[in-house]
């Protein structure tokens, strides 16, 4: 079953401008894939392959080079609210309270009243279950619970879109499936279309409908594979015999890509 | 701020738990751990204040040298306060001169030194078009300019406004600028993300950042300025602090001339005290450190 798309992204190349060496960088080299409405799509793929970058693009913080984006029909070309970004560092404004950073996103677009912003805030504040932390700062917070201020900012925006890079990585691995079971609990209440970037395959399979594998860089789509895990899915599934032949056909895609210059090297003349 | 208390800043843990930070140690210290800085402070200046007195006593008998080359801190104490009781001094005049001026250039400095500041801040070419002056002028002892204000302003309160002025000026301009271009660039692409647009990213995002930065300027400024005051009415003026510091010194009065040294330094103190509690004031978001 196909759902309408919502993300389309045609040949998208991004390319950096790097000083020192005066030359041209490409990081991402003609992606195309897409994201149905509703679907939860999650990007893996070696270090530094360009899924970051891809993302950014997406969500118009760097201009692309080539291609087309268009979301709904509209071509991206900026940030703009349809979208909105849960980032690998929670970026929290330090000096202001837990209350006061959820409400930094909706501040910043200029959209709500500032007694309905409040009153969502302060619902979304419990969906992220941060309940009796409204007061608290950034700093007396741990690294999981950032990530929750960071999730319920974006949240609050109400996007057509949700941007999610790697958000759960910095954490250590308890709370961080701690996190991915959260993460799907407040996702199954909107089933918004989500994109999220990870290095992480097991944490890319939990969580999506499909997972696309990134080849090495410049990223390209190396290839999709279909998710077919009931919802909603407890850690439990992780451990289901389809779920791990998932792992093994993403992680053998995954290592011909890392060992890829190895076999260069190996051609070249000594 | 040391390594150590640096290293209390950092969490140990990523837990899911608050973790609200206490000062722990493996074995439960002593009562008067608590007050060790206070008790070794007071004790070094004590002592210090006994072996001064001692000299000074020993000094009267022995005269090792002129009587009035080392006042004792008791001659020092009561010449401090006859210069506040003795009706002929009239030292509020001086106190009023000195004050005013101080006032004005500190209040003018950092109303310039935060606009400036900021400006190189936030715009690149205009940092560019002023670096070259503020570094001339920074790398300048301000001093050297006395003269050139004394024939341009003449010698009373303006001249030493102007010097007080140019001294503050430049630790402000400089840790404003370096506040504003300090922005944690993860806060500024979160920012961008959302669509704010630039007034909403600097007033909420750039300024707050910078406030730390800034009284740090204003409190840098409060230590220059003082020197410029006293400095300028060294050189030439008809009244102030300053002036009567060289009055007592061209005639010989070295227990009044400690005694308004002290008194400078203790406005000093007391006005960097002041700043420095409204700095901690406006970083109650930082973990709690103690100094």
């Amino acid at each position: 079953m196909r759902r309408p798309a919502k993300l389309v992204a045609t040949g998208v190349v991004v390319e950096y401008w790097l000083a020192r060496s005066e030359s041209i960088f490409t990081a991402v080299d003609g992606v195309d894939l897409d994201v149905g409405d509703g679907e939860f799509v999650a990007i893996v793929g070696p270090s530094g392959c360009g899924k970051t970058t891809f993302l950014n693009a997406v969500d118009g913080l760097i201009p692309i080079a080539g291609g087309s984006l268009t979301l709904d029909g509209n071509e991206l070309t900026g940030p703009g609210r349809d979208r909105a970004m849960v980032f690998q560092q929670p970026g929290l404004l330090p000096w202001r309270t837990v209350l006061g950073n959820v409400l930094f996103g909706v501040e910043a677009q200029g959209t709500m009243t500032k007694a309905e912003a409040l009153a969502r805030a302060k619902q979304q504040i419990e969906i992220v279950g941060l309940t009796g932390f409204e007061d608290a700062y950034p700093l007396e917070l741990s690294g999981g619970m950032q990530q929750r201020v960071n999730l319920a900012r974006a949240l609050l925006t109400d996007p057509e879109m949700l941007l999610l890079d790697e958000p759960f990585a910095a954490l250590d691995a308890q709370t961080r499936e701690m996190m991915q079971l959260e993460l799907l609990r407040i996702w199954n209440r909107s089933r918004k279309t989500a994109l999220f970037i990870t290095h992480d395959i097991k944490e890319a399979i939990y969580l999506a409908d499909r997972v696309i594998v990134f080849t090495k860089r410049p990223g390209r789509v190396k290839c999709e594979i279909q998710v077919e895990l009931a919802r909603p899915r407890d850690l439990r599934v992780k451990r289901d015999s389809k779920f791990l032949a998932y792992e093994d056909q993403i992680w053998d895609s995954i290592q011909e890509e890392i060992v890829k210059p190895e076999r260069l090297l190996a051609g070249m003349p000594a | 701020m040391t390594i150590k208390e640096i290293d209390r800043m950092i969490p140990a843990t990523r837990g899911e738990a608050s973790r609200r930070r206490e000062r722990r140690s493996v074995v439960k210290p002593k009562r008067w751990k608590r007050y060790e800085a206070a008790i070794i402070g007071t004790g070094a200046v004590v002592l210090f204040l006994a072996v001064w007195q001692g000299v000074a006593t020993a000094n009267q008998t022995a005269k090792w040298m002129p009587p009035f080359f080392l006042p004792s801190p008791t001659e020092t104490a009561e010449a401090f306060g006859k210069l506040f009781t003795d009706p002929r001094q009239n030292i509020w005049a001086d106190l009023g001169t000195s004050g005013f001026e101080f006032a004005t250039g500190y209040i003018g400095a950092s109303i310039v030194g935060l606009a400036l500041g900021i400006g190189m801040g936030w715009y690149t070419r205009f940092q560019y078009a002023l670096d070259p002056f503020v570094n001339f002028l920074y790398a300048t002892p301000r001093i050297v300019l006395v003269p050139l204000f004394i024939i341009w302003f003449g010698i009373d309160w303006q001249s030493k406004v102007a010097v007080i002025f140019l001294g503050a000026l430049f630790p402000m301009i400089i840790n404003t600028m370096a506040g504003v271009r300090n922005t944690d660039g993860a806060l500024l692409r979160v920012a961008r993300s959302f669509g704010a647009p630039e007034t909403l990213v600097f007033q909420r995002v750039v300024l707050p950042g910078a406030v730390p930065f800034i009284l740090t300027g204003l409190r840098l400024g409060v230590g220059h300025a003082l020197t410029g005051v006293v400095v300028a009415e060294l050189v030439a003026a008809r009244h102030g602090v300053g002036k009567l510091i060289s009055d007592f010194g061209v005639t010989f009065q070295t227990p009044k001339v400690f005694a308004a040294v002290i008194f400078i330094a203790g406005t000093g103190v007391v006005l960097t005290w002041l700043l420095q509690r409204i700095e901690n004031r406006f970083q109650s978001w930082r973990p709690q450190i103690r100094s």
